[in-house]
């Protein structure tokens, strides 16, 4: 069994008497090292069912703690403290303060589905995380994070042209998360392609910042997409009991 | 082998037609010389790439059924695309269109809305480039063909996740012999050893890039491409062989950012597949748009003697 409640062992969690006998015996010092009594009272019992109304967050409930996440994990890897299997448990558990330990690492999540892979009971943990991420901003417990902000600047390029300039993506998406455009790596990669690649396609590409790709005939579909984002938008806010209008 | 794709649509996408250029004018290329026919979607749209299903899985479906329903219209019943993100969409699509009907609702819904057809379940089939070449062909008909054998060249094979996972997508795979694994995927290293090279035991096949997060959380992409990079040349690679846009790019750049950045060079050289493919076809470098990349391994092909 993994341990679930791994903030119980916390260090500002635990107790021990610097000088302490018991019948005769010496147990100072981490001899007499215990877990401090706790109880839980503030529970958010609404947790798992808000999360599982966002899209993403529908299967939470038939997690078994298996921990097969976990152990796939990429971020997990890298960062030990990205725990898909914990934060899950958080949620079934009500426990929100606790999750909201760890409120600005969950964005993290590369999405390679290596979880939902390994997950022996159709969890989608993926799902779970962007769910989490979402939930933690539209409560307002962190701002929006540079993934959101990378996928809404995406959506609203699909939804305006049917299509993606990868160039205009990542100059606004700088310019939006205040990183400069000319970083040292970037204008190493920028240099070595100026010199090498054919004036035609140059061309091409600087032509493209002008002229910005796009699908034919897009009005309708940009309408119908428009209106459902709008209908999700309310359906998300709903579910988590926030004012509809909301601060969009 | 039974050249079941001899024409098929082709669907190319946002990154194909941007930092991936080379991609896409190698795959054509590649096509050509093997005698196989692409024709393009007409006004295709972007699949929803890696960031639409975060606003919500549903809109993405939509996005991605509507090319479907293009290739579907033009008379196909079978669509081709090169990247992953792509092919990965457009399979995630037919799965849900099939089992779950709340997808099908909005994909419907939002069909009728946009004013055309309501793509079905069923009626076109989306296969990778890989799967395009090996089942048209088939080793046997590719090794025929070769003119420049790779030999000598140690190739790492590697695939990224939008290929293989979520398995439940991709229904054709895991059937035992002949069909792709989504553990241990070997299609690519099949198609390169019929055109000779080397290919090297390389244990992150399907490890992940970090290309969701490319921009958003570039030390995280940093370290996992460095790992990518550094365990390819521990396994003696010459050059990372990649099938997907977003690997690719992202594997370029972090090279450079993680030398800028970490300190940390790697020397590995990074080609997609079909680009090799081209070369050992007797395609020149510059028709398979060597020069396109962003890192330069004209060096190494010329070292080689395949340039």
């Amino acid at each position: 069994m993994p341990i679930h409640e791994k903030s119980l062992i916390r260090r500002e969690n635990l107790v021990s008497q610097d000088k302490l006998v018991l019948d005769g015996i010496d147990v100072s010092g981490h001899w007499s090292t215990f877990i401090e009594n706790r109880s839980v009272t503030d529970y958010n019992e609404a947790l798992q069912e808000e999360i599982a109304a966002l899209p993403g967050g529908e299967f939470i409930h038939r997690c078994w703690q298996c921990g097969s996440c976990t152990n796939a994990c990429t971020v997990n890897a890298i960062n030990p403290d990205f725990n898909p299997r914990y934060w899950i448990y958080l949620i079934r558990m009500g426990l929100e303060a606790e999750l909201l330990r760890d409120k600005d690492i969950i964005w993290q999540c590369v999405s390679c589905n290596k979880c939902t892979y390994a997950c022996p009971r159709d969890v989608n943990p993926e799902g779970v995380m962007k769910a989490t991420a979402h939930w933690l901003e539209l409560k307002g417990h962190t701002e929006k994070k540079p993934s959101m902000i990378f996928d809404e600047e995406f959506t609203e390029q699909i939804v305006m042209t049917g299509r993606i300039e990868d160039g205009k993506v990542l100059r606004r998406f700088l310019a939006e998360t205040g990183q400069p455009l000319l970083q040292d790596w970037l204008v190493a990669l920028v240099r070595g392609l100026v010199f090498r690649l054919p004036v035609t396609l140059l061309a091409k590409l600087g032509l493209a910042t002008l002229f910005h790709p796009r699908t034919r005939g897009w009005g309708a579909s940009r309408r119908a997409i428009e209106e459902f984002i709008d209908e999700r938008h309310r359906a998300d806010r709903k579910a988590l009991g926030l004012d509809i209008q909301g601060a969009e | 082998m039974d050249g079941k794709y001899r024409q098929v649509a082709y669907y190319p996408g946002c990154a194909l037609e941007g930092t991936g250029h080379a991609y896409n004018r190698s795959t054509k290329a590649v096509g050509k010389a093997l005698g196989l026919d692409l024709v393009e979607l007409n006004n295709w749209n972007c699949c929803g790439a890696m960031e639409v299903k975060n606003v919500d899985p549903k809109l993405q479906t939509y996005l991605s059924a509507r090319n479907l329903s293009i290739a579907e219209q033009m008379g196909f019943d079978t669509v081709m695309a090169p990247c992953n993100g792509c092919y990965h969409n457009l399979k995630k699509a037919e799965y849900d269109l099939a089992h779950d009907p709340a997808s099908r609702e909005v994909n419907q819904r939002l069909s009728k809305k946009a004013g055309h057809g309501n793509y079905e379940a069923g009626k076109v089939e989306t296969i990778h480039a890989l799967d395009w070449i090996k089942h048209s062909l088939g080793e046997e008909g590719l090794r025929a063909r070769v003119k420049h054998s790779l030999k000598g060249l140690k190739v790492a094979n590697y695939y990224g996740c939008m290929y293989t996972r979520p398995r439940h997508i991709f229904p054709e795979k895991d059937k035992g012999p002949g069909s792709e694994s989504t553990s241990k995927p070997h299609f690519m290293d099949d198609l390169l050893a019929a055109a000779g090279a080397d290919n090297v035991d390389y244990p992150l096949k399907t490890a992940c890039c970090g290309g969701a997060h490319t921009l958003s959380d570039s030390d995280t992409s940093t370290k996992l491409v460095l790992n990518l990079l550094e365990t390819a040349e521990a396994c003696g690679a010459d050059v990372i062989a990649t099938e997907c846009p977003t690997c690719h790019t992202g594997l370029e750049m972090h090279q450079v950012r993680a030398e800028k950045v970490f300190g940390r060079k790697t020397k590995v050289k990074i080609l997609y597949f079909t680009q090799l493919l081209g070369v050992a076809l007797g395609l020149s470098p510059r028709k398979v748009g060597v020069h396109e990349n962003m890192s330069e391994s004209r060096d190494l092909l010329r070292e080689k003697g395949l340039a």
